[in-house]
């Protein structure tokens, strides 16, 4: 009998996984993974957060806690607590009680049920044609997550100038004026992946005056809050403007990378709307959405991130993690480049340590990466972008003396 | 400034139709447009619950398992797990996009069968899922991307409420197929027949694999059997979906029989399992979502087109819970106590449909209540009508869905006294 399945072609692998793979099953004692973005200690190993740790044992030893449906929109704890990280405590949109949000599965699931319900219920009806700009470039799953949505029209605004290796600002407001109205812009609340440039707070005031005059749609993705600065606050500087501003706006949160709860799936959606009433109908269609995609999240990532938030302790305890981490990273910039530019690597390298974050956008071309992961099983993304934490002391001169390598041979 | 040409440029573009009035104001919202939702009718039920401050009160709504406290019932083996795999210290690290693989291969083995030739011939693909409803969710978004010969979903009369919206949400037509006979509260074999030996060719059957929701109704091996030949005659691609295996005799391979019938007659079916009921992980979210392909190669095509559905949904599923099942399915001692605990769940609920019944007669009604114990798993369709069930909920603060599905897990010793005289006060 024919198959049904007969005509199903094989799909090429997500990128950013198969180079994980790749390095996996590489033999060269000497490899270096700085593909996929998760934290790494200085010993090259994942770091379970002593908090997390901490509150671990706290919930195994409670036996009044079971593993009951949580409500359809989550853990009220904690998507009360997680918004109030974004927006910060005393934030009046807060106050005004026109915040909501739903628990979502990681950063992907916020971005999700947020685009399905943008694709339902903004700029008319079921609007397929409303344009969503994702910025050039970007994580390489939003295109996917709008599509798959029911968006027929994802573009890319100007964002990162590969000449000048920073921001294009003037190519960005040009892209944000020449939006047709109502179009949806994902902006990266801080350290943007892959570059790592973020606007500084004088061009985020820019795009907001623009986004505000031509009425576009503000859905931030924050998936590296406290990691970009080490501060919770200062990172999250542009959604808190962009509130002064008065704009209903969506933000996708993941506390896969700031908790290190990647396997949890931990995410936010994050709701603000002009007044409780909207919100109210707003939450209600969310609920429609979440109960088709998968009726209610999960509970113990959850669980732990509230427990850990709403506990004045652990919430500080938390925030040094944050910055142990963030701190790291920071080190590991500035001896990256110092490195470079002890050994004359061609090229101006400043920008390892001026972009923020998790990823560097190296400026490597592809012949240049594909040399690194061939002949130096150096395993980065075909974009040039290098994880950070990838670095570790031990590593980094081996690193640092393959992209001199890479630069002087490799055209 | 450049700026002021291209906004000359944009006002002759034509703008994309906004039925909303809400962009012509500063003030207004753009969700102005946004209707409120209906409550969910089965989670509504215990919402009204909560609200009710009658100390006799009942939820009969959500199947959710209970205890004889009426209680949430956390097992043994859960929290024997849960202290195995904290002492182990893992890390967090992203899960594959088709989950944990010590999961995926002992899900599809509790189903299938551990000698199942499909499993040794690798030409199943099994990945971990958001519980039945993402399995549900993914398994109906690559039937409506790959599966081109038809649209048509046939689900039973009636099904699980939330059957329709996440077929018709991924894209696919819902159509229906006879099943529960109200005026025998049984199945409605000869209807069921019927309409599928109408079905076009290669539609999509949905069957509930055991414990049928929200009747309780199963057919007997033997229909089965019928339904597996007539099935295939047919060319109807099969969807199983099995959210209760051991809830509903209390046997684990008894309850996936269907299931590995209809693969033995060469079905190759798409399966859909949950463990919030048989492990009491509801919260937790763990699922599994099987294709039973040609052979491993066409398992490894599909395996890579359910990835690309996955990842713009959440990237990757949930840790806890399936290293949770994962433990419980490898460790013998474990998965023995396992199947004792879901053996007592399953019993006492057999048993509450005893004592219902038992009750409804000595409070000399006169109706045939044999449905309450010929019905299997968490549900009974009592029969109640919708305004019986209302006087149930306003007199008797007894809370149900509307087409007088009743939980048997919310039954206890302690009420079901209580329960049959309410019945019985609204249908004598």
């Amino acid at each position: 009998i024919m198959s049904l399945f007969g005509e199903v072609p094989q799909a090429t692998p997500v990128a950013v996984f198969k180079v994980t793979n790749d390095f996996k099953e590489d033999p060269n004692p000497k490899k270096v993974n700085l593909g996929v973005g998760a934290y790494r200690t200085d010993e090259g190993q994942p770091w379970v957060l002593p908090v997390v740790k901490k509150v671990e044992k706290i919930i195994v030893a409670d036996d009044s806690l079971n593993h009951e449906y949580l409500p359809i929109l989550g853990l009220p704890e904690f998507r009360s607590s997680a918004s109030k990280i974004a927006l910060g405590e005393d934030s009046p949109a807060i106050q005004e009680n026109r915040v909501g949000a739903v628990q979502c599965l990681g950063g992907t699931g916020a971005l999700k049920i947020g685009a399905e319900f943008l694709r339902r219920w903004y700029n008319g009806n079921n609007n397929t044609r409303t344009p969503v700009y994702v910025s050039a470039p970007t994580w390489e799953n939003h295109n996917a997550v709008f599509v798959n949505a029911g968006f027929e029209d994802v573009r890319p605004y100007k964002y990162w100038d590969a000449e000048k290796r920073g921001l294009d600002l003037s190519g960005f407001l040009g892209d944000l004026e020449s939006a047709p109205k109502h179009s949806i812009f994902v902006l990266h609340a801080c350290a943007h992946n892959p570059t790592g440039t973020d606007p500084t707070h004088v061009e985020w005031m820019q795009v907001a005056e623009v986004m505000k005059r031509r009425k576009l749609f503000v859905f931030f993705d924050s998936a590296y809050q406290g990691f970009a600065s080490g501060c919770l606050d200062k990172d999250a500087w542009a959604v808190r403007y962009f509130i002064t501003q008065g704009f209903e706006m969506f933000c996708a949160q993941s506390f896969s990378k700031n908790f290190g709860l990647y396997n949890e799936r931990v995410g936010n959606l994050t709701i603000v709307a002009r007044d409780p009433d909207n919100l109210k109908r707003v939450l209600s269609q969310m609920e429609k959405i979440v109960r088709v995609t998968w009726s209610n999240p999960p509970s113990q990532g959850a669980r732990l991130v509230a427990v850990t938030l709403n506990n004045p302790e652990l919430f500080s305890e938390w925030k040094d993690n944050v910055k142990t981490m963030a701190d790291r990273v920071l080190s590991m910039r500035a001896s990256l480049r110092a490195k470079l530019e002890a050994l004359e690597t061609p090229g101006t390298w400043d920008h390892i340590t001026q972009q923020i974050g998790m990823f560097s956008f190296t400026g490597l071309n592809p012949n240049q990466v594909e040399y690194l992961i061939k002949e130096k099983s150096i395993y980065l993304m075909a974009s040039g972008r290098i994880n950070m934490c990838g670095l570790t002391t031990k590593n980094i001169d081996y690193v640092a003396e393959s992209i001199h390598e890479s630069v002087v041979n490799v055209q | 400034m450049a700026l002021l040409k291209s906004k000359k440029v944009i006002s002759s573009i034509g703008t994309f139709s906004t039925s909303l009035g809400a962009v012509s104001t500063r003030n207004s919202s753009w969700w102005a447009g946004v209707q409120m939702g209906p409550p969910d009718p089965i989670l509504g039920v215990t919402e009204a619950f909560k609200r009710d401050t009658n100390p006799k009160k009942m939820n009969l709504g959500v199947g959710a398992y209970r205890d004889d406290q009426g209680k949430p019932f956390v097992l043994d083996c859960v929290r024997k797990a849960e202290a195995l795999i904290s002492s182990k210290q893992l890390d967090k690290e992203y899960l594959a996009i088709g989950g944990l693989g010590d999961f995926t291969k002992s899900c599809a083995q509790l189903a299938l069968g551990a000698d199942s030739e499909v499993l040794k011939s690798g030409r199943n693909i099994t990945v971990q899922t958001i519980s039945g409803t993402g399995s549900l969710r993914i398994g109906a978004n690559f039937l409506s991307r790959f599966h081109s010969a038809s649209r048509d979903v046939y689900l039973p009369t009636p099904s699980w409420g939330n059957h329709t919206p996440i077929f018709r949400d991924a894209g696919m037509q819902l159509k229906a197929y006879r099943y529960y006979d109200p005026s025998t509260c049984g199945f409605d074999f000869k209807g069921t027949l019927d309409d599928i030996s109408k079905m076009p060719e290669r539609s999509v059957i949905l069957l509930h694999a055991c414990a049928h929701n929200p009747t309780g109704v199963d057919p007997k091996p033997e229909q089965w059997k019928e339904i597996a030949d007539l099935v295939k005659k047919r060319d109807l691609l099969v969807f199983f979906d099995m959210a209760y295996q051991g809830f509903a005799s209390g046997d684990i391979d008894r309850d996936a029989w269907a299931v590995r019938h209809f693969i033995e007659q060469g079905h190759n079916i798409v399966l859909s399992q949950s463990f919030a009921k048989n492990m009491g992980l509801y919260g937790e979210r763990v699922g599994g979502l099987t294709l039973v392909c040609k052979d491993a190669e066409e398992a490894k095509r599909v395996e890579s087109q359910l990835k690309i559905l996955i990842r713009p949904i959440y990237s990757n599923p949930p840790m806890n819970g399936a290293r949770i099942a994962a433990t419980i399915l490898n460790t013998t001692e474990l998965y023995n106590i396992w199947l004792e605990e879901v053996h007592c769940m399953a019993n006492r609920i057999i048993k509450m449909r005893e004592q219902l019944a038992a009750n409804l007669k000595s409070e000399g009604s006169t109706h045939n209540w044999e449905h309450v114990t010929d019905q299997i798993g968490m549900f009974c369709f009592t029969g109640l009508k919708p305004d019986q069930v209302e006087r149930l909920t306003k007199e008797f603060s007894v809370y149900m869905t509307k087409d007088g599905r009743i939980s048997m897990a919310g039954v206890t010793s302690g009420n079901v006294g209580y329960l049959a005289h309410g019945i019985h006060a609204v249908t004598k």
